[in-house]
């Protein structure tokens, strides 16, 4: 199988050469653009979200390797449908998790994905005092110590 | 069309005649080489017949002057560690270039953790060594001009006998790394001026396992693996003679077919980078153009708004084998040495790929990879910010800066 000759696991390969929700989004509400140090990759996510906080939409442009590409496919898909306050605490082992796992090399370009939909969840927070005043309401009650 | 294999500077594959001479040393006649009964004395003739082999193929005045050693790596450890051993009582002083292959570059890095000191002569945005630069480098210390006769990355062909003209004006042992060039380009060690050469057989369809060092009978030299006396006590360690009669018959054969591989080759490098040139906007070439200056082999280009490994995944998925310096694809994620060197911007240094040719690659495939990787730059580029970026004028081509 050709599978076992190739530089990264199917799903990791499916991802890269199928990416899903590529592109970006006409009328975004959040848009995030990160760059990696290590390699000097960039990646950048924009977000649809409703007046209900949820992210109805998501869609990734990326320069750099097959991992990031994967990642940001994988990303753009774990958060759709999520709330601001879950879409948050998106890491990137969940993304590495979802892709059934990278090279330790490469484990940076899935922080890169966490990184850039995190900036584009700010993007949106920015854009919208009142949900940034809702999330944090939210957090100080789930978190009452901090 | 299946597969197409451009990536034959790292390896080509052995030729069947080859494959068929080294049989009967693996099967047949399995003695050591230092053994002194029949199978033993059969060995050692079988080395002293390759040895014929390679020194009438690059003019060595007599056959004991090569050295069989495991690749081409340790054929450059030898050459570069060995001088600096052999001479250390008079200098500790070496120079090479800013774009050697790593078995030179480290070697010598490693032997400045000893106490050697060197200069890194720069080269130009081609990739070429100045010879006037590398005699302003030497000092009255200087025991070893380490440098490339054409570089690994970007097929550069370097000055090599105006620089050992120098070394041998100042009486300065010369070594070239000729692993990348054997086979390819002509290789006559008088002409060259230098004392030692290392070639690497699994580069002109021999196997792998086997280098070579050629050293003629001035040049200084220490052994750096303690053992036998093997390889004239230069190099210890029982011989692959599989491999080094392989490694013979294939330098045989290369020399004789030389003119004629190299005549394909350069018309299907000149082709591959036309074509890529004409139908794809913002490509750079990195080494000089095709031509005399140029390995005839070597194709490295730089795509701008796109990274390297992510056109060799999707090469791959073509069928294409090629090979990449960018960052991403290395594994510590540095970019190719020697683009740095020649000064190429980072983001042409994240759009490296490099082609490299074979005698046995034909114009239908190399007319295939230039519409495979045109679709493949236009794919990526479509998922790029910076290209997306490009395009709405808030970032330049540094290709092709608007004036
Ligand atoms: S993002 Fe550069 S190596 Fe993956």
């Amino acid at each position: 199988m050709a599978e076992e000759y190739s530089l990264y696991n199917p799903t990791v390969m499916d991802h890269f050469l199928n990416p899903r929700n590529m592109g970006d989004l006409e009328d975004a509400d959040g848009i995030g653009e990160v760059g990696a140090a290590a390699c000097g990759d960039i990646m950048k996510i924009s977000l649809k979200i409703g007046n209900d906080g949820r992210i109805s939409d998501a869609r990734f442009k990326t320069f750099g390797c097959g991992s990031a590409i994967a990642s940001s496919s994988m990303a753009t898909e774990l958060v759709k449908g999520k709330t601001i306050e879950e879409a948050m605490q998106l890491s990137n082992k969940n993304v590495v998790d979802a892709l059934g796992g990278l090279p330790p090399v490469k484990i940076h370009c899935s922080v890169l994905a966490e990184e850039a939909i995190k900036a584009a969840l700010d993007d949106y927070l920015k854009r919208h005092p009142e949900m940034a005043a809702r999330v944090a309401a939210a957090k100080a009650q789930k978190q009452p110590n901090e | 069309m299946n597969k197409v294999y451009l990536d034959y500077q790292s390896s080509t594959p052995v030729l069947p005649e080859v494959l068929e001479a080294m049989l009967p040393w693996f099967r047949d006649y399995y003695g050591n080489a230092s053994a002194l009964h029949e199978l033993g004395i059969r060995s050692k003739k079988a080395l002293t017949r390759a040895r014929e082999q390679f020194a009438t193929a690059i003019h060595a005045a007599e056959p004991e002057e090569i050295i069989f050693t495991s690749c081409g790596t340790e054929a450059n450890n030898l050459g570069v560690k060995g001088s600096a051993y052999a001479l250390q009582s008079k200098g500790k002083h070496i120079i090479l270039s800013t774009a050697e292959h790593p078995s030179v570059e480290n070697s010598v890095a490693f032997l400045e953790k000893q106490g050697f000191t060197a200069t890194r002569v720069p080269v130009d945005r081609q990739g070429r060594i100045d010879p006037a630069a590398i005699e302003a480098a030497i000092t009255p210390e200087t025991i070893l001009i380490a440098t490339h006769y054409a570089n690994h990355d970007i097929g550069t062909i370097q000055p090599i006998e105006l620089i050992g003209e120098i070394a041998e004006r100042h009486k300065i042992q010369f070594f070239v790394d000729a692993a990348f060039s054997a086979g390819w380009l002509p290789i006559d060690v008088t002409r060259l001026r230098t004392g030692l050469i290392s070639l690497s057989p699994h580069r002109f369809y021999g196997p792998k396992g086997v280098g070579v060092l050629y050293k003629n009978r001035k040049a200084r030299l220490l052994s750096i693996i303690s053992g036998g006396i093997q390889e004239g006590n230069r190099r210890s360690g029982t011989e692959n003679v599989p491999a080094i009669v392989g490694a013979g018959l294939a330098m045989e054969i290369a020399e004789t077919e030389r003119e004629k591989r190299v005549a394909h080759v350069s018309a299907l490098q000149k082709r591959l980078w036309e074509g890529l040139s004409a139908h794809i906007p913002y490509i750079c070439l990195n080494g000089p153009l095709p031509g005399d200056g140029r390995h005839p082999c070597n194709l490295n280009i730089s795509t701008e708004f796109i990274e390297g490994e992510g056109q060799l995944l999707l090469c791959n998925a073509a069928g294409i084998a090629v090979a990449s310096g960018s960052s991403c694809s290395s594994k510590n994620l540095k970019a190719s040495p020697v683009l740095s060197a020649i000064g190429q911007a980072l983001t042409l240094m994240q759009g490296n790929l490099i082609f490299s040719l074979g005698k046995d690659n034909t114009e239908e495939e190399i007319d295939y990879v230039i519409s495979s990787f045109t679709k493949i730059v236009e794919r990526l580029r479509g998922m790029s910010p910076v290209w997306d970026a490009f395009q709405k004028g808030q970032v330049q081509s540094v290709i092709a800066p608007a004036k």
